[in-house]
């Protein structure tokens, strides 16, 4: 059991910075603000909810792990909007 | 772990690339936004010299705060330059400014380097007088700055009650008393609006909690108060809420509640305990969060009136 969530933690974690390095190539290599946005909220939504997924098993309790699924939604939260904001930036910026 | 020694060298190495690139980027948007990603990457070295009360506050105060300043301030300068004709200083007058920031730095570097070996320390010193005074506070950071080292505590509030009213003092006679402008000018924008609603109650949640949890653990009154302070600018910055007029009586209450409870608790000490700012063993406890909810409070008025700037002619 416990080697059985070790490897799904590996596997959650893997996956996670996958998307982050993913995130991260885009962010360098995209042409325009837009696309590296793409690119962004890529690493930030998956990138960290899987690594977080992961860490779930090791948390010390369930207030731990709770707190873990709480700072994924906050960062949802803040990247979807500031994305809505600096994309409303751009926009404007090109008129 | 062989692995960790590694990080390290690359984050020390990430800090001062960073650093660099804040002092030599030729705009100032960008240079602000490296001073920010400063501040995040110096919290992680604080993380990792195990310091993680000081990691909060230098990702909530030094990268957070100053961050919103730092942009605000840039974009009233840029509103200056288009207003007036920039005069260009001398060569004299840059020679002298380089010459004086290089004297200042080596300084700085001559000190460090003439420290003593061991450096002299009052840590020990302190973490045994909070073991005393503070007793029942499993967080020794929050004892040795309540109980050792109060009167300094309450000093640091009581500049930033000097700085506000510093920006204050700055508007113009006219305009004294009524309320700083609004963060933002244009209307209020749907997704910032959201945002400003989800967060600001999980925020000031939050900022309770590491408030109340600085008693124990890593946390305290500053990095609480700075939280509850953004979430405070969050709603501003989305209109759901403008600047109070300066010369509101619950506003100036606030900026002064806890350096005054400080004090006032301080002189009862000096009755009840025997010596200035000495608490009673048994209730250092609860008198300490007593203390630190009403910093928590001035704080959290401070910082964002420190942002908002001048009070405003305009009626709105």
């Amino acid at each position: 059991m416990i080697a059985l969530l070790d490897l799904f933690s590996i596997a959650a974690i893997s996956a996670g910075t996958f998307f982050f390095l993913a995130g991260t190539v885009g962010l360098l290599r995209f042409p325009d603000s837009l696309t590296r946005l793409h690119a962004l909220t890529k690493a930030d939504n998956l990138g960290l909810g899987l690594v977080a997924l992961g860490l779930i098993p090791h948390a010390d309790s369930a207030l731990s792990a709770l707190k873990l699924i709480v700072i994924w939604v906050l960062v949802l939260l803040s990247g979807g909007s500031t994305s809505q904001l600096i994309g409303r930036a751009l926009r404007r910026g090109r008129k | 772990m062989s692995l960790l020694p590694i990080l390290d060298v690359v984050l020390a190495g990430l800090v001062i690339g960073v650093a660099i690139f804040t002092i030599t980027a030729r705009e100032l948007f960008a240079s602000v936004v490296g001073y920010v990603a400063y501040g995040l990457l110096l919290a992680f070295v604080w993380i990792r010299l195990y310091a993680p009360d000081v990691a909060l506050t230098e990702a909530a105060v030094g990268s957070g705060v100053t961050g919103v300043l730092l942009i605000t301030a840039g974009k009233r300068l840029g509103a200056l330059k288009n207003a007036a004709p920039e005069a260009q200083p001398g060569f004299a007058f840059k020679l002298l400014t380089g010459v004086l920031a290089a004297l200042v730095a080596s300084a700085l570097g001559a000190v460090i380097l003439m420290l003593p070996d061991p450096p002299p320390s009052l840590a020990p010193e302190a973490a045994a007088a909070a073991d005393g005074a503070g007793a029942g506070l499993g967080n020794p950071i929050t004892a040795v700055l309540m109980s050792y080292r109060s009167l300094d505590t309450m000093l640091e509030k009581i500049v930033l009650i000097l700085a506000v009213v510093g920006v204050w003092s700055v508007g113009t006679d006219k305009a004294w008393g009524s309320a700083p402008a609004p963060l933002r000018q244009q209307e209020p924008y749907a997704p910032m609006v959201f945002l400003a609603q989800m967060l600001a109650p999980v925020g000031a949640l939050i900022a309770i909690h590491i408030f109340w949890t600085g008693a124990n653990a890593p946390g305290g009154a500053f990095q609480g108060g700075a939280l509850l302070a953004a979430m405070w600018m969050v709603t501003m910055m989305a209109r759901l809420t403008d600047p109070p007029r300066i010369d509101t009586q619950w506003l100036r209450v606030a900026l002064v509640a806890g350096p005054a409870v400080f004090l006032i608790s301080g002189l009862a000490g000096e009755v009840v305990a025997g010596a200035f700012f000495a608490y009673p063993p048994s209730l250092a406890k609860p008198i300490i969060l007593f203390i630190e909810a009403f910093m928590v409070l001035s704080i959290a008025a401070a910082l964002p009136m420190l942002v908002a700037g001048p009070p405003s002619e305009r009626p709105d």
